[in-house]
């Protein structure tokens, strides 16, 4: 009997040891590569042309105000001439091109819009940038998909692979630890150059999930500066008055 | 003081009671000296709720409670966040304190209820002040709860949608309770609209009532301390506690000083981690709700899942009620308990430095088991993971309900006659 | 006594530090607060300058625009309309447009950059009412027989002339507002930039 006390016991402190390994365990695990997450203007200014040019046809950005391009090094000429459709102000969002209504027609869903999404595609198993930058390169050719794409990150997804011009076509091919990546059919880029272009995309991304982002990590520290200055004066304050206490 | 401005006290003493309100509460209201780093948590409570208040008021200006679609598709609740977030000048600040304090709060309250078990605050003649507490804490949780509903992101969603349906296992009248609660056959616009005005006007009323009897009732009956003696036993000739300290200057001037270092960790969540991996704000809360999709995984924010832990744990069916509703009681009362241990505890000492190894080896294990179950609470069942909730939850309410005997067979250490103090 | 109050000196010195230290925190967390009052990049973007076209308008007619969502009107005036202004002016309470802060191209008898077309802000001075047209002269307007032709405030009464001048006597306090404009092209205005701002 006491043995088997004893033995129920411990494999209940086994189980609640293990508890978080389990928990990777028992949902399928994304392997995402960390992407190279810049600040840079000219990083974001390439990556915010190719959003403009490959992902606002479909997908919006509708919390995004065009001139706050600004804050990213744009003046406000550059972003009328560049990266609008003539018609639109500086002070428009960015919104699609195609109506919701054409878009479920064609997709079966209407795109979701991206303003958001490197926040919330983060997860346990990456930040948000690092499954776009992973999702963005592991598309790959599947005739069985309407699309004539499939993606190893994103199984089934209703999205070709937009950039392929820039990428090329990749194959997968199943091996022993899941499905890996071939190309068959050199794009425009070269594999470096392609993952770099992906890599501004992304960061550009998250500067548009949150703009003020940079600014806010600045105001921190002056924040942070100060209070501990204030701190050390409350701490004086107090041991001053309390001096008087024994 | 010139004689004007005493003239014009006088005139309003002679109306209203001030000088004797700043008397009996601050510069002659005795604290015991000897209160320590636990201490502050009290007076940080009270910071947190001004910092929701104001920055609740200021978020009502520009935040929109509709979940109808705008023209980009988007619901109307969730665009005016992010137009708080991006278009409102400072509105990103604003809304990050208010994010981050609602965090802060669960945090700061866990640590003043805790403080509370460590030196007996709850005992006589202070069993008030503890129910007023633990009310406060069921009411912060509605607060809570209704708040995050508002932002309209799928955690918020479906969080609310799942919280709402745990009435519908109350016997007989459960369902049309929580059609009741919701407005509607799902969560919608009629249920966003309500828990909004609850979260902005009803609910802190009702905190702000029970804060202000939370106080009162402690100044009435006078403070605890780390030792778990009286101070008011000890009295000089003119009946001032002999241990005691006008709360003003020395409590203002000391809990300044906790203020200033809760504030540096706090900017520092609001300013480089508002999102707190996840935890504070959750990724999946970044999309909007869409009612035909419920995300892969949902767990409730942190400061629910100890809780949630206990409701999962229940899977038995009993007395030919279902597991659903045995554990909705279970998480209902694993909060009702901690109202009951003025009365639980037997103890001949209040404080934790003179109880002995049996009660200090029981609040070590529910420490233990508070946590592994909040944690387990943010993950997705697993038989396994079931088991330890359950025996974790088993171990939580004999925490409680088999105080009464343990508490009176422990050895204890005599108290001592006057307060410790270096 | 000396050791207390050298003590005392001390603890002041530490009040008044922490004291103005921390108002400068109380303060600086006000900014962001007071800052959400002001419009919001949406209001910015809604107020954003608009372009008009003035040359479909026919001599003596008056179209309406919206700006920062107040009614902004564009009259062009015809010859006989401008004549009348310099009647007007004895009667008038500020003929040069001296009292209020116009743009410059604002501050001559016909309050506009090209005569023929007057911009104002179509918003009483008083207390916001919008005034009405009552361009014609004499007692056709209900306005006395020596009326020469403006704009009439329903709510209390002001009167204007052709230019937006307010006459003497009345309850609007100044002209109407000249908005910040320009030409980009001979009959194309934009309202809301005169490319200072």
């Amino acid at each position: 009997m006491k043995s088997r006390v004893i033995s129920f016991i411990k494999r209940a402190a086994a189980v609640a040891l293990f508890a978080p390994a389990m928990a990777m365990a028992a949902g399928a695990v994304l392997h995402l590569d960390k992407a190279p997450v810049s600040t840079d203007p000219a990083a974001l200014q390439h990556g915010a042309k190719l959003f403009v040019n490959y992902c606002l046809n479909c997908h919006g950005a509708s919390f995004l105000r065009y001139n706050r391009l600004q804050d990213i090094g744009l003046s406000e000429a550059a972003i009328r001439d560049n990266l609008m459709f003539t018609g639109e102000k500086t002070g428009d969002q960015m919104k699609v091109a195609m109506s919701r209504a054409e878009a479920k027609q064609w997709f079966g869903a209407a795109p979701p819009d991206l303003t958001l999404v490197a926040r919330a595609r983060a997860s346990e198993f990456g930040s948000g940038a690092d499954w776009l930058y992973t999702y963005l390169r592991q598309f790959h050719r599947d005739p069985n998909r309407p699309t004539g794409w499939n993606n190893l990150v994103f199984p089934n997804v209703g999205m070709p692979n937009v950039l392929w011009e820039l990428q090329g076509e990749q194959v997968a091919k199943a091996g022993e630890h899941g499905s890996t990546l071939e190309l068959v059919k050199p794009g425009k880029l070269s594999p470096e150059e392609y993952d770099k272009a992906v890599a501004d995309l992304v960061s550009y991304i998250v500067w548009m999930g949150e703009p003020v982002a940079e600014k806010r990590k600045v105001i921190g520290m002056y924040v942070l500066a100060f209070l501990a200055g204030l701190f050390v004066l409350a701490l004086a304050l107090k041991k001053n008055y309390w001096k008087d206490i024994h | 003081m010139t004689t004007k401005s005493q003239a014009l006290l006088n005139w309003v003493d002679e109306r209203f009671p001030l000088t004797s309100s700043i008397k009996g509460h601050l510069t002659e209201y005795y604290a015991p000296k000897n209160f320590n780093f636990w201490y502050f948590f009290g007076s940080l409570a009270l910071m947190v709720l001004v910092i929701q208040i104001v920055t609740g008021i200021f978020l009502v200006m520009h935040y929109k409670p509709d979940a109808s679609l705008n023209a980009a598709g988007v619901p109307v609740a969730f665009a005016s966040v992010e137009y708080i977030m991006r278009d409102v000048p400072g509105g990103w600040i604003i809304r990050y304190l208010h994010s981050t304090g609602a965090s802060a709060f669960f945090i700061v309250v866990y640590l003043h209820m805790f403080r509370g078990l460590l030196y007996g605050s709850y005992r006589k003649p202070r069993e008030l002040i503890w129910i007023f507490g633990t009310l406060i804490f069921l009411v912060l949780m509605a607060e809570a709860f209704m708040g995050y509903l508002l932002p309209w992101g799928q955690m918020s969603f479906w969080g609310a949608q799942v919280i709402v349906n745990l009435f519908s296992a109350i016997p007989l009248i459960g369902p049309d309770l929580s059609l009741v609660i919701r407005g509607d056959f799902v969560v919608s616009d009629a249920t966003l609209n309500r828990f909004f005005s609850f979260h902005v006007i009803a609910v802190p009323l009702v905190l702000i009532g029970l804060v202000a009897a939370h106080i009162i009732a402690l100044h009435e009956v006078g403070s605890n301390n780390p030792d778990g003696i009286e101070i008011k036993k000890k009295k000089d000739a003119n009946g001032i506690p002999l241990d005691g300290i006008p709360f003003h200057p020395y409590y203002t001037v000391k809990d300044i000083v906790g203020v200033v270092a809760f504030l540096f960790f706090f900017s520092a969540v609001v300013f480089f981690a508002p999102e707190a991996g996840g935890y504070f704000l959750e990724f999946n809360n970044f999309l909007p709700a869409d009612p035909l999709v419920t995300p892969l995984h949902i767990a409730p924010v942190w400061y629910f899942t100890p809780f949630y832990s206990v409701l999962r744990a229940v899977t038995y069916p009993l007395f030919g009620l279902d597991a659903k509703f045995w554990g909705v009681v279970a998480m209902g009362a694993s909060v009702v308990v901690i109202a009951f241990l003025p009365w639980l505890d037997r103890s001949p000492v209040k404080s934790m430095r003179y109880k002995g190894p049996v009660f200090k080896g029981a609040v070590a294990i529910f420490v233990v088991c508070f946590v592994i179950l909040g944690y387990l609470g943010v993950l997705p069942p697993t038989p396994g993971r079931t088991l330890v909730s359950q025996i974790c939850s088993v171990l939580y309410f004999a925490f409680f309900l088999a105080m009464p005997w343990y508490s009176k067979l422990d050895k204890c250490k005599p108290e001592p006659e006057r307060v410790t103090f270096k | 006594m000396s050791v207390e109050q050298k003590m005392d000196s001390g603890r002041r010195t530490l009040l008044l530090a922490t004291s103005a230290v921390g108002g400068v925190a109380a303060v600086a967390t006000a900014v962001p607060f007071v800052a959400s009052l002001t419009p919001s990049e949406r209001a910015k973007a809604a107020g954003a300058p608009v372009e008009v076209d003035v040359g479909k308008l026919a001599p003596g007619e008056m179209m309406t625009v919206e700006w920062r969502g107040k009614p902004v009107w564009v009259l062009r005036r015809t010859p006989e309309m401008l004549a009348s202004l310099a009647k007007s002016e004895p009667a008038l309470s500020d003929p040069a447009s001296e009292k209020e802060q116009q743009p410059e191209y604002a501050k001559n008898e016909y309050r506009s950059i090209k005569p023929e077309f007057l911009v104002a802000v179509g918003i009483c001075t008083h207390l916001g009412c919008s005034p009405s047209e009552k361009f014609k002269p004499g007692a056709e307007s209900g306005m006395g027989d020596d009326w020469p032709g403006g704009f009439l405030c329903p709510c209390h009464g002001s009167r204007f002339d052709l230019a937006g001048r307010v006459y003497k006597s009345m309850p609007a306090p100044t002209n109407l507002e000249i908005p910040p404009y320009k030409y980009i092209a001979d009959t194309t205005i934009v309202v809301g930039d005169d490319g200072k701002a």
